[in-house]
């Protein structure tokens, strides 16, 4: 039965995964940006990020709320490690430099799925009890789960943490600047490869929060990223690429449009909608709705 | 000059023909029903590679979406063999023009999209394509569906004895493809792609028609592959999405021409006959797929690959640089 | 007769910008014609305009005694434009022989033919004993010489060159001005961008000098350079003159 009150407690939902899937896609986009390089294994870091904030709890029964922060850090360390022995190389690239900038990071992804496979076996998993899961709480008479509900806050505070941070600090002018224009960047002296290591870093940071948060209410398994990668890749298409703030908007419309989607079509068809948006910007915006570039 | 550039082709001809002939002579020799399969599976994904590396090796169009022409040529088949009688050579031949059809369908929003932002797209239309095959009762939704045994014989190209005639089946198919790679190399269209591939701006400025070429390459491309996906649908007698649409189809016609040298005439055979007997080996060692030791190969090679050989293996093989072109 | 190329009170705007404002200039059968000013002039713009990268804003373009304004590159270079890339534009992963046949693709449908017309360019070029290198192996005044080849494959009735001559060492710039002067004598109009005027005035048979993208002065190279006003655009731009 579609009433008020069931489509106004879907839109409510929708747009709090919706903050979540621009936190997840929020990285994707700075890498784009900043160097127009997609990452194809940030599934996949999510992924990993999920599997620590499980181990974590299971093993030293760290609440994944007070572990994100460690995930995150965790998390940054391997982005800017991925770039400094991976990506950089594979930029300087002389023949067919396209298909090795894909296919190094496409690759990356497929280890990193294989190694969760092996070493985590494909198990479902799950975070039993934490602080926040399975509680609910209720505003005006809408239900909204708590995990999700923290998960929107982290998200927003992150957007705006990222906000002040490249409109605040020299770090944050300087990554500006790369993508404006990566030559400037090294006339004012700044290490170019130091400036990607950090972005490398920061957007890994990012998904790590998001996967921390969502180890809480989501199985985790081996090729859990990919379906979230898809999102984040539909989320930037939307929000214009290499935007950071595309990506919270783009974000925001996904969740939206899934949660009507939801409403109206069976389970199993959920993702149509989404996908239908995407394919809707290709035809119409290939820079997405935000896109300036 | 013009002589050594006949007599390379001419050469590459007598290399595939004897190549063809070895592999042609092996089923009196290969008896076990494992290596057969193993054999068949190697030439299919030859072929299918083969057929990828139109499209994204010498057009430069990468495509990790494959699996979507994979699985329209082994559903159109099946579809129209289940449910209308139509015998699978016609099937295939459907199955194949369905696809090429929706290639370019699908290129006229998706070549306006350069580099990475076409790779997305690719993924996500191939995930589309599982979603809907997933919900599409007629053609049996998640439970897919199974091919009627109707006694061997080549008119309904169904052999349940023997796995010789499939194992023709896939070395024609492969060669078909390897031939038709071998054509189009020396026309106006692979000079196009590769000049596509190579600066699209120059290309246009030359009076290539960029657009076109691309959706040329598609057609062809997904073509050959449907005709792949309608041999595989006979050949294992049982379809379902994942079973045909799945993404590890676009991983495995990928694979073998980076691993041998995307956009080379060679690199798809090579690289699939290292890469499928390696992962039915690792299979047999490691017990099923879900074990991921497979893909932690796949993976690492791909990665080692790209940063150190982007030609692939084939270019290990070409003479010094300076004398010609990397085959 | 009419002229090859005509340009009618052409504009570009980019966003605020005015790169040409009411361009209108023409191109005689037969010319070697120079295009110059000092940076930022429009030149490249105008360049672009006519080779088809874009459409003009305002105004119209005539090639060949018919309206080409709206028509994309590969349309006209089907009708006769060939163009080289200031920044060049090699197939990287192509020997140079291949690189040719692409542009000789255009008039020859049959394989062998598009070949025997691109070794002929290469032979005419002086870049047949480099025909089977990679493009990527050329040097820098090799990989200038390889743009002209692959246009001239296209048999263009008009050669559009964008700052050929700028950056070679004198010898090679002397080999550049030779190939020019026989591109012309085989019955083909040159257009030509430069920024340094030094090397083009003694090729040219007239220049068209633009400025802040507008045309300053065209006439005969001796005239221009001595002209006022030109020497006055060009003053700003000490390096240029002095070169």
């Amino acid at each position: 039965m579609l009433t008020v009150e069931t489509i106004v407690q879907s839109l409510a939902s929708g747009l709090l995964m919706g903050l979540l899937y621009g936190l997840i896609a929020v990285g994707l986009a700075l890498i784009f940006g900043l160097m127009d390089v997609t990452n194809f294994a940030h599934g996949e870091f999510l992924m990993i990020a999920m599997y620590l904030s499980f181990f974590l709890f299971a093993f030293f029964a760290i609440d994944p709320l007070l572990s994100a922060p460690l995930v995150a850090a965790a998390l940054f360390v391997f982005g800017a490690v991925v770039y400094l022995l991976l990506v950089r190389f594979a930029m300087r690239a002389k023949a067919n430099a396209g298909m090795v900038q894909i296919f190094t990071t496409f690759g990356l992804a497929i280890v990193m799925r294989g190694l969760a496979q092996y070493f985590f076996t494909p198990d479902y998993r799950s975070i039993p009890q934490s602080w926040l899961g399975g509680k609910t709480v209720s505003i005006g008479g809408i239900f909204l789960p708590e995990p999700q509900l923290v998960g929107a806050l982290v998200s927003i505070a992150a957007f705006a943490g990222l906000y002040l941070f490249i409109h605040r600090t020299d770090f944050g002018r300087a990554l500006e600047a790369t993508r404006e224009d990566p030559g400037a960047v090294a006339l004012v002296g700044i290490d170019k490869n130091r400036v990607f290591a950090f972005g490398w870093g920061l957007g890994a940071a990012l998904v790590g929060l998001a996967g921390a948060i969502m180890a809480v209410f989501f199985y985790i398994y081996p090729d859990v990223g990919a379906s979230f990668a898809l999102i984040a890749y539909v989320t930037v298409a939307l929000g214009g690429f290499g935007s950071v703030f595309g990506a919270f908007a783009g974000g925001i419309i996904v969740g939206l449009v899934e949660a009507v989607t939801a409403l109206v079509l069976p389970p199993s068809l959920k993702s149509v909608g989404i996908y239908a948006v995407y394919l809707l910007v290709v035809f119409i915006r290939p820079r997405g709705l935000f896109g300036s570039m | 000059m013009d002589k050594n550039f006949a007599a390379r082709r001419r050469r590459d001809l007598i290399i595939a023909a004897v190549l063809a002939a070895i592999a042609a002579l092996t089923p009196l020799f290969v008896k076990d029903v494992v290596v057969q399969n193993v054999l068949i599976l190697t030439l299919m994904y030859a072929g299918l590679s083969q057929s990828w590396n139109i499209l994204s090796g010498y057009c430069g169009q990468i495509s990790l979406g494959h699996a979507l022409y994979f699985g329209l040529g082994a559903y159109t088949t099946e579809l129209l063999f289940t449910k209308f009688g139509v015998l699978p050579w016609f099937g295939m031949l459907a199955g194949g023009t369905v696809s090429a059809l929706i290639a370019m369908g699908l290129g006229y929003p998706f070549f306006r999209l350069r580099g990475h932002y076409f790779v997305i797209a690719t993924i996500v239309i191939a995930e589309i394509g599982l979603l809907l095959f997933h919900n599409w009762e007629w053609a049996g939704a998640a439970m897919g569906i199974t091919i009627p045994i109707r006694g061997d014989s080549w008119l309904k190209f169904q052999f349940a004895r023997s796995k010789v005639p499939y194992f023709y089946f896939a070395l024609v198919l492969c060669c078909i493809a390897w031939l038709v790679t071998w054509w189009l190399e020396d026309s106006k269209w692979g000079f196009w792609w590769r000049a596509v591939k190579d600066n699209p701006d120059a290309a246009e400025s030359l009076g290539v028609d960029v657009f076109n070429s691309k959706m040329g390459a598609a057609a062809v491309s997904a073509f050959l592959v449907a005709v792949g996906g309608s041999f595989y649908a006979q050949f294992v007698s049982y379809i379902d999405p994942e079973s045909v649409m799945g993404f590890q189809f676009s991983l495995l016609m990928a694979l073998p021409a980076v691993l041998g040298g995307i956009g080379t005439l060679w690199g798809p055979v090579l690289g699939a006959a290292i890469l499928i007997p390696l992962t039915e080996i690792t299979r047999f060692k490691f017990g099923g797929s879900g074990s991921g030791v497979d893909l932690i190969i796949y993976g690492t090679l791909i990665v080692l690959i790209s940063l150190a050989l982007p030609r692939g293996l084939v270019s290990l093989f070409s003479r010094p640089k300076k004398t010609g072109a990397t085959r | 007769m009419t002229a090859l190329l005509e340009t009618r009170g052409v504009w570009q705007r980019f966003g605020g910008l005015v790169a040409n404002s009411d361009v209108s200039i023409s191109v005689g059968r037969g010319e070697i014609v120079g295009l110059i000013g000092p940076n930022g002039a429009g030149k490249s713009t105008l360049f672009n305009l006519i080779a088809g990268v874009l459409p003009p804003t305002q105004g119209s373009i005539w090639f060949d005694g018919e309206d080409v304004t709206k028509m994309p590159a590969a349309a006209r270079c089907q009708r006769g434009v060939g163009r080289t890339f200031q920044v060049v534009k090699s197939f990287e992963t192509m020997t140079v022989i291949d690189n040719v046949i692409v542009g000789a693709l255009v008039r020859n449908t049959v394989m062998r033919e598009a070949r025997r017309k691109a070794h002929e360019v290469l032979e005419f070029t002086g870049l047949a004993a480099r025909a089977d290198v990679l493009a990527s192996d050329l040097v820098p005044a090799e990989k200038r010489r390889l743009e002209v080849a692959r246009a001239l494959a296209t048999e263009p009735k008009l050669l559009l060159l964008d700052e050929v001559l700028t950056g070679l060492t004198p010898t090679e710039a002397q080999t550049g001005v030779a190939l020019v002067r026989k591109v012309r004598d085989a019955g083909i109009t040159v257009l030509m961008v430069e920024h340094v005027m030094e090397i083009v005035m003694p090729l040219v048979d007239r220049a068209i000098v633009l400025d802040l993208g507008k045309v300053l002065v065209e006439g005969k190279p001796n005239d221009v350079v001595r002209d006022p006003k030109v020497i006055k655009a060009y003053l700003g731009d000490r390096h240029a003159v002095g070169a």
